[in-house]
């Protein structure tokens, strides 16, 4: 009697022996993601956007991944500190041990971390950082966002083809406002046309009259008045509209950056005929937009608008899950370098993308929009548009 | 006298003239058993030992002599970018980038302290302020040597000894970090130990007596002012060589701030309140934006409000007062 | 007007608007330094709040403009007197460095406090109707909301010179800031006077942070970012003087708005230079106590 009870034991745990590694073909193949972003600290503004577009891609596509394929998220605070940042990374890689590194708002932050991912081979997905030589960095970072070369060049030499031959430019003086100055200056002094002057403010700076009221003392035809996203833009906008820029005849143009969609509604009517250059508007006519803008009002209300940041964090997110799709989630960091540096979206919110092999860096459309009035309210309408642009500063400086 | 014996007497000897007591062993212990028990989090102690030195650094200025400031970053930042210039432009050996970081610093702390140390109270605040300022908005503008505000990258911090490579879990940093940190600790015990520094603690606590018995008070606060900027110079290098980046975060208000928050949570003037505030402060800073990274500022606030309502004079200070009641 | 002289003149008009503005915000704390012995590095937490509640209950709740105005300075100065009583009262004549980090935890409060309440985004205002657009003044049309901003502001100036010139309160709060223990042995409720004066200045500061929301962005991070410019007038200006952060904010405001002007390349550090020779040459400041 003992002994078949015995026996039963026996083949039960046989069988289960057996079924085991039958049932191990469909184990969950988790993909680690870490995202590194800046909660908290001057660009939380910017860092809510990103991840707000981040966070949205994945509730809508998490029914897309593979049978057997999840992810997880591993959000951490760089605290806007590159030493932090660097750690963090660190981290997430030899602790937690993610597959994919993404996020960084800013340039510091992305530089630091750069070097790591090249020794850990772990693929690095920049949804922002927007320094030009920083997928240079290592051969695993790639950038889904964009540069300040490509948004102002375009329209520095657009700006010469409407027939205005002096410009002033005024930027703020760090790395992000130094490249806009010089990628302006490069595209309207190849369409022909001649800089007055350059100006240079600090980067804590309240009060912009005394640099616009230098622009009008100057008369050019057009001004490049550029300012990082946020807060500096409210106030650059409100020193224009007190010193009477655009009724003093001159044209001011610059990059997504003064008006950003969020902001734009809270301008008042001073941003009327102002050009921009950008990759992204939501006034932006494409059924790709259409779908996002909705999607995005009903996950946060209609309150809420999305900008630049958000789209740019969308396409990383995408970039990343076709990446697992692919390979059903289980890949090596050169696998994912190699997929990577081809992946390509024809119908992203902001119109096709696509990421150049040789540069590790996108190829978009630019946008030249002026700000107009649709429905009542301000909007960037999108009055030209330039296809698929590289950065151009990787194109005139080759590496060594 | 055997050498047995006469050993035992020189370290006897040595030992009673330090008054080196047991206890003090504690953190060093603590230091090592980390290394163990956690080898995973080693860069965060890396860190978080570099900032032990530079708050040592503050306390030597704030707790022993008085002088409060808001830019000490200035001389951690001033040692941060020579150890990273060196390093990015062909000499990355770290050894000799420390020495280099430390004289910078030093030279700089001795130059601003000429100028602003006759200055007290909240004159002598603004002028700390406007001196890390400067330099922070010099830093900016000279961006094409530092990087500017994309930071200093393309550092190549050559193998200690060449055979100690920064490696990526941070062992060699972690080690590095401990040993450095020691000497420098050393020598701040030594300072304040010494009759230099007593005399530092008299000019603080009064003035005009110390000028009254002819005291050179002035030429001891530059002294110490120098000797505490190289050794922030020497913290600012640890951080570049272990991270191979240098920003300009190196010498933000924010930096000298975060100093000083964690110099009072651990207890000014008590030569271990860096031990105690540092990784009290970046241990609870990364736990809390682990869990919520959007509103730890909140939580951190509340513990610095607690410890200055509960615990005057930081932790060491509540030790003190527990273990005055022990005695009663 | 000629192309130089119009420049001056905007200059000028600029520079005295964004000085109007930190004056009223930093008078407050100049005098709390002064009278209570108090580093109240928080101080613009009240302005921030004060911005943040006229802004919202403008753009939200549409109330009126100079209702919004009321309402800024009244909550700041409601807010700051429990946070007298029960916090800040304790450390008087303390510790500057006790009282250093509490306000810096408050900082850092106010920051997570106003991200949760009202988002990391930037606040709005929009000037109201009648004071849009630009005044004509016949040989020169300026900004009509700046042009408000200088007016009020000097009322206001004018309001507390008198006031604490031909007050008892003002006299109070001299005879207090003179010699504290003097003042109490002649009967003065110091205590009381201290409250009073906190929330007065916490009020001022909420006006001024609400007024100012156009030049000085209300943002969480509001209470750091703008700390520096706070010190710089209190510390030229002198502790305890209501006259001193005038003049300190005068010269802020205009010489900085000069300096960008000029020569924009160094503007920054001019003014941090100017500040440092400033008290190497008066550590008290142009108004303070030796």
């Amino acid at each position: 009697m003992r002994s078949s009870i015995l026996w039963r034991r026996c083949i039960i745990a046989a069988a289960l022996l057996v079924a085991l590694p039958l049932t191990a073909g469909q184990a969950q193949t988790t993909v680690k993601i870490g995202i590194i972003n800046s909660y908290s600290g001057f660009v939380a503004q910017a860092a809510d956007q990103m991840q707000k577009g981040m966070d949205l891609y994945v509730k809508l596509h998490e029914k897309d991944l593979p049978p057997g394929v999840k992810i997880e998220i591993i959000k951490r605070d760089d605290t806007s500190n590159p030493e932090t940042g660097k750690r963090l990374a660190q981290e997430l890689i030899t602790q937690d041990q993610v597959q994919i590194l993404t996020g960084v708002i800013l340039s510091p932050v992305a530089a630091a971390v750069a070097p790591l991912t090249a020794e850990a081979k772990v693929p690095f997905v920049i949804t922002n950082a927007a320094g030009v030589s920083i997928p240079r960095m290592s051969p695993y970072v790639v950038r889904t966002s964009f540069t300040l070369w490509q948004e102002c060049y375009p329209i520095g030499k657009w700006a010469a083809e409407q027939g205005w031959k002096t410009a002033y430019t005024e930027v703020t003086d760090f790395i992000a406002g130094h490249d806009s100055e010089a990628a302006f200056i490069k595209g309207f002094t190849d369409g022909g046309g001649k800089v007055l002057d350059s100006v240079r403010y600090p980067m804590q700076n309240p009060d912009f009259v005394p640099f616009v009221q230098r622009v009008k003392d100057a008369k050019p035809d057009v001004a490049f008045l550029w300012v990082p996203a946020q807060t500096q833009a409210t106030a650059m906008i409100n020193a224009v509209r007190d010193l009477g820029l655009r009724a003093a005849g001159i044209h001011i143009v610059s990059a997504q950056d003064l008006l950003p969609d969020e902001e734009l509604p809270h301008m008042g009517d001073t941003p009327l005929g102002l050009i921009t250059s950008g990759n992204f508007s939501v006034a932006g006519d494409r059924p790709a937009n259409k779908a996002f803008l909705a999607d995005w009002a009903k996950e946060y209300g209609a309150q809420s608008t999305p900008d630049f940041f958000s789209v740019d964090g969308w396409d990383g997110m995408a970039a990343i899950f076709d990446l697992i799709k692919s390979t059903k989630g289980k890949f090596t960091g050169d696998e994912a370098m190699a997929f990577l540096s081809n992946w390509q979206n024809p119908d992203s919110p902001r119109g096709p993308i696509k990421i150049d092999p040789a540069t590790r860096d996108i190829v978009q459309n630019i946008y030249i929009r002026e700000v107009k009035q649709v429905d009542g309210k301000l909007a960037n309408v999108e009055i030209a548009t330039i296809p698929m642009v590289k950065d151009p500063w990787k194109e005139l400086n080759p590496p060594k | 006298m055997s050498s047995e014996a006469t050993r035992a007497a020189t370290v006897d000897a040595f030992a009673r003239r330090h008054r080196f007591r047991a206890i003090e062993a504690a953190p060093w212990l603590l230091a090592l058993a980390v290394y163990v028990v956690f080898p995973r989090y080693l860069p965060l102690g890396a860190q978080i030992l570099a900032t032990i030195l530079f708050v040592l650094s503050a306390d030597l200025v704030l707790g022993y002599a008085g002088i409060v400031t808001l830019g000490h970053a200035a001389f951690f930042g001033t040692g941060a970018y020579t150890a990273g210039l060196l390093a990015a432009n062909g000499w990355g050996e770290p050894l000799s980038g420390l020495i280099a970081a430390a004289l910078t610093a030093a030279l700089v702390g001795f130059l601003s302290g000429l100028i602003i140390l006759r200055a007290t109270g909240l004159a002598l605040l603004m002028q700390t302020l406007v001196v890390a300022t400067t330099l922070y908005e010099a830093a900016n503008k000279l961006g094409r040597w530092t990087g500017g505000d994309d930071g200093l990258s393309g550092m190549v911090v050559w193998p200690i000894f060449g055979m100690f490579r920064f490696d990526l879990f941070g062992r060699t940093a972690y080690t590095y970090c401990l040993v450095v940190l020691f000497l420098g600790w050393l020598l701040a015990r030594q300072i304040a130990h010494s009759p230099f520094g007593r005399s530092l603690t008299g000019a603080r606590e009064n003035t005009s007596r110390m000028h009254a018995i002819g005291a050179p008070v002035a030429r001891r606060r530059l002294i110490i002012y120098t000797i505490s900027a190289a050794l922030a110079g020497v913290a600012g290098a640890l951080i570049a060589q272990t991270t191979s980046f240098v920003g300009l975060t190196s010498l933000s208000l924010e930096r000298s701030g975060n100093a000083l928050i964690m110099l009072i949570i651990g207890g000014v003037g008590r030569l271990y309140g860096a031990f105690i505030g540092v990784p009290l402060f970046m241990v609870a800073q990364d736990r809390f934006s682990k869990i919520d990274p959007v509103y730890w500022y909140f939580w951190l606030g509340l513990l610095m409000i607690s410890v200055v309502v509960f615990a005057r004079g930081g932790v060491l200070g509540l030790f003190e007062r527990l273990w005055g009641l022990r005695r009663r | 007007m000629s192309g130089t002289l119009g420049a001056l003149v905007s200059i000028g008009f600029h520079g005295l608007a964004f000085a109007m503005v930190l004056y009223l915000i930093s008078v407050g704390l100049s005098v709390t330094m002064g009278l209570m012995g108090f580093v109240n590095l928080a101080h613009g937490a009240f302005a921030m709040l004060g911005g943040y509640v006229m802004t919202v209950s403008m753009t939200r709740y549409g109330v009126p403009f100079l209702a919004a105005l009321g309402l800024a300075a009244a909550t700041a100065a409601l807010v700051s007197i429990p946070l007298e009583r029960l916090l800040y009262r304790r450390f008087y004549g303390g510790e500057e460095l006790d009282q250093v980090l509490l306000t810096m935890g408050l900082i850092f409060m106010s920051v997570a406090g106003a991200t949760y309440l009202w988002g990391p985004q930037t606040q709005h205002m929009q000037p109201p109707d009648w004071l849009a657009g630009q005044v004509d003044l016949g040989f020169r049309s300026f900004p009509a909301y700046r042009s408000f901003l200088i007016v009020c502001g000097g009322a206001l100036v004018v309001a507390l010179w008198l006031g604490l010139e031909h007050t008892r309160f003002g006299a109070q709060i001299r005879a207090a800031v003179d010699n504290l223990r003097m003042a109490q042995s002649v009967g003065i409720n110091t205590s009381r006077l201290f409250v009073l004066t906190f929330a007065l200045g916490s009020g001022l500061a909420g006006l001024g942070g609400g007024l100012g929301a156009d030049l000085m962005a209300i943002n969480p991070t509001y209470a750091l970012q703008y700390l520096v410019y706070f010190i710089i007038v209190v510390a030229v200006g002198g502790l305890g003087s209501i006259r001193g952060p005038f003049f300190a904010a005068l010269f802020i405001g205009i010489a900085d708005t000069a300096f960008k002007y000029y020569l924009p390349e160094l503007g920054a550090f001019f003014i941090y230079a100017l500040t440092m020779m400033l008290l190497l040459w008066r550590p008290q400041g142009l108004f303070g106590r030796a």
